[in-house]
């Protein structure tokens, strides 16, 4: 069976060392915060200006000066330090971020990333995506294998405008976990009762065993 | 000479013309202008060039100057959450610029330094590096980005002292550094002016020589996605 949206958020959780400064992205990244494994420490970044990013207010507690990246209330902890935005990607840019786990619409053998724009559709914005994947030491992706027609998001290049090119490391989907590697996509692990060939049907990059 | 301005009208009189470029603080609805963005509305200045991470939602923050059609260009990271935002852009009446979060940010940072651009690898490969100058360091490619410099700079602090010195309050510092260093002008709002003196030299958060005219006033803060926990699991 495919892993689920927190199946899949446990499984880029087990990504994080400890001591590590992560940032994030939203949709399914979000979730990865309540599956952080126990002995391990990890300050969480929020690019509008903060470093140690605690859960969700208590009702009543909200603050509107204290948000994260996707405009949620969040709180402060112990080791909180909050800075402005050019700070903010001066880390980011510098290399100081340890990994990066986003969301993405498509991703390729060569680890190009889009996720930020469906031409023809509404245009939102890149926000710091394209910052984070060209500065942060590691990325991670998290998403579903194909979309909802059945196609795969996992392909030899991308259809879609890119984020950033050759940026990705890792894939963690619903059917498994695969490495950007020279020649393809490195199996690094299937999702429980997902057979090689499976993963292979849902995929259109080259996979190697 | 006086920093201080009874009101954000008499803030910003004399410092707007039409088809000026204005930066802009704030990060979503978190730390904006919402003083002097109603005071540029009332001014009825048009044309403006804004570059501010964000375009407010409808109705509110930024959002008050597309209503009223101020805005004819905006220099932005995401523009999500606002209809009218979308619906002029897409009928061809207001230009877009989308810059990367962090390009943005340097950019007006570098404006503010007296540095006119600055090589990133940020948008390499994409659309963002087109047509711009690339160059090979340290076996990286990067793309040259120029730096922004405002006519007028508006951003909100929390508390301000008479000198212009300012403290922000949490993230809502966000992009108002950056943007109040890259004005020709700059006008902050506070929450408060405390007496001079009052502030600690050694927790300012952007001295006064950056700041030349400031505004208190009441403001509504309001929040864009307000996201809770049950108190039982606190």
């Amino acid at each position: 069976m495919p892993w689920d949206r927190n199946r899949m958020a446990a499984r880029a959780a087990q990504e994080l060392q400890d001591g590590w400064y992560v940032n994030l992205g939203i949709g399914i990244p979000t979730l990865i915060s309540n599956h952080i494994p126990a002995g391990i420490a990890v300050t969480l970044q929020s690019e509008n200006g903060m470093l140690g990013m605690g859960p969700f207010p208590i009702v009543g507690e909200e603050d509107p000066d204290l948000i994260n990246a996707g405009k949620q209330t969040i709180t402060e902890q112990p080791q909180t330090a909050y800075f402005d935005s050019a700070t903010s990607f001066a880390m980011i840019r510098g290399g100081k971020i340890d990994m990066a786990i986003l969301g993405a619409m498509e991703v390729s053998e060569e680890g190009d990333l889009a996720n930020w724009m469906v031409p023809g559709k509404l245009v939102k914005g890149m926000g710091g995506a394209m910052d984070l994947v060209a500065g942060v030491k590691r990325v991670v992706v998290v998403m579903d294998h194909t979309d909802k027609a059945g196609r795969s998001k996992v392909l030899r290049s991308c259809t879609l405008p890119l984020t950033g090119k050759a940026v990705v490391d890792r894939i963690i989907t619903d059917l498994g976990v695969l490495d950007v590697v020279a020649g393809g996509l490195q199996v690094v692990e299937l999702a429980d009762g997902i057979s090689f060939n499976q993963l292979r049907a849902a995929t259109m990059a080259r996979l190697l065993i | 000479m006086k920093k201080t301005y009874p009101d954000a009208d008499a803030a910003v009189d004399g410092l707007l013309f039409d088809g000026m470029t204005i930066a802009a603080g704030g990060f979503g609805l978190c730390g904006i202008p919402e003083l002097l963005i109603e005071a540029l509305r009332r001014s009825g200045a048009k044309s403006l060039t804004v570059a501010s991470n964000n375009c407010g939602v409808d109705g509110f923050g930024l959002g008050v100057l597309l209503n009223t059609r101020q805005i004819s260009r905006m220099i932005s990271s995401y523009v999500g959450e606002n209809a009218e935002f979308m619906r002029q852009y897409l009928a061809g009446e207001l230009e877009l610029e989308f810059n990367p979060q962090g390009t943005l940010a340097e950019r007006m940072r570098a404006g503010g330094a007296g540095i006119p651009g600055f090589y990133t690898a940020t948008g390499v490969g994409t659309v963002v590096a087109e047509g711009k100058e690339h160059k090979e360091f340290n076996g990286r490619v990067h793309i040259l980005e120029n730096s922004i410099v405002a006519d007028l700079s508006i951003v909100k602090a929390w508390k301000a002292d008479p000198s212009g010195n300012l403290v922000f309050r949490k993230t809502a510092r966000n992009f108002n550094v950056p943007a109040a260093t890259c004005g020709k002008v700059c006008v902050a709002e506070v929450e408060e002016i405390v007496p001079l003196g009052s502030l600690d030299p050694d927790h300012i958060h952007l001295p006064g020589i950056y700041v030349n005219r400031i505004v208190s006033g009441v403001h509504e803060k309001r929040i864009e996605q307000l996201t809770v926990r049950p108190k039982e699991l606190a």
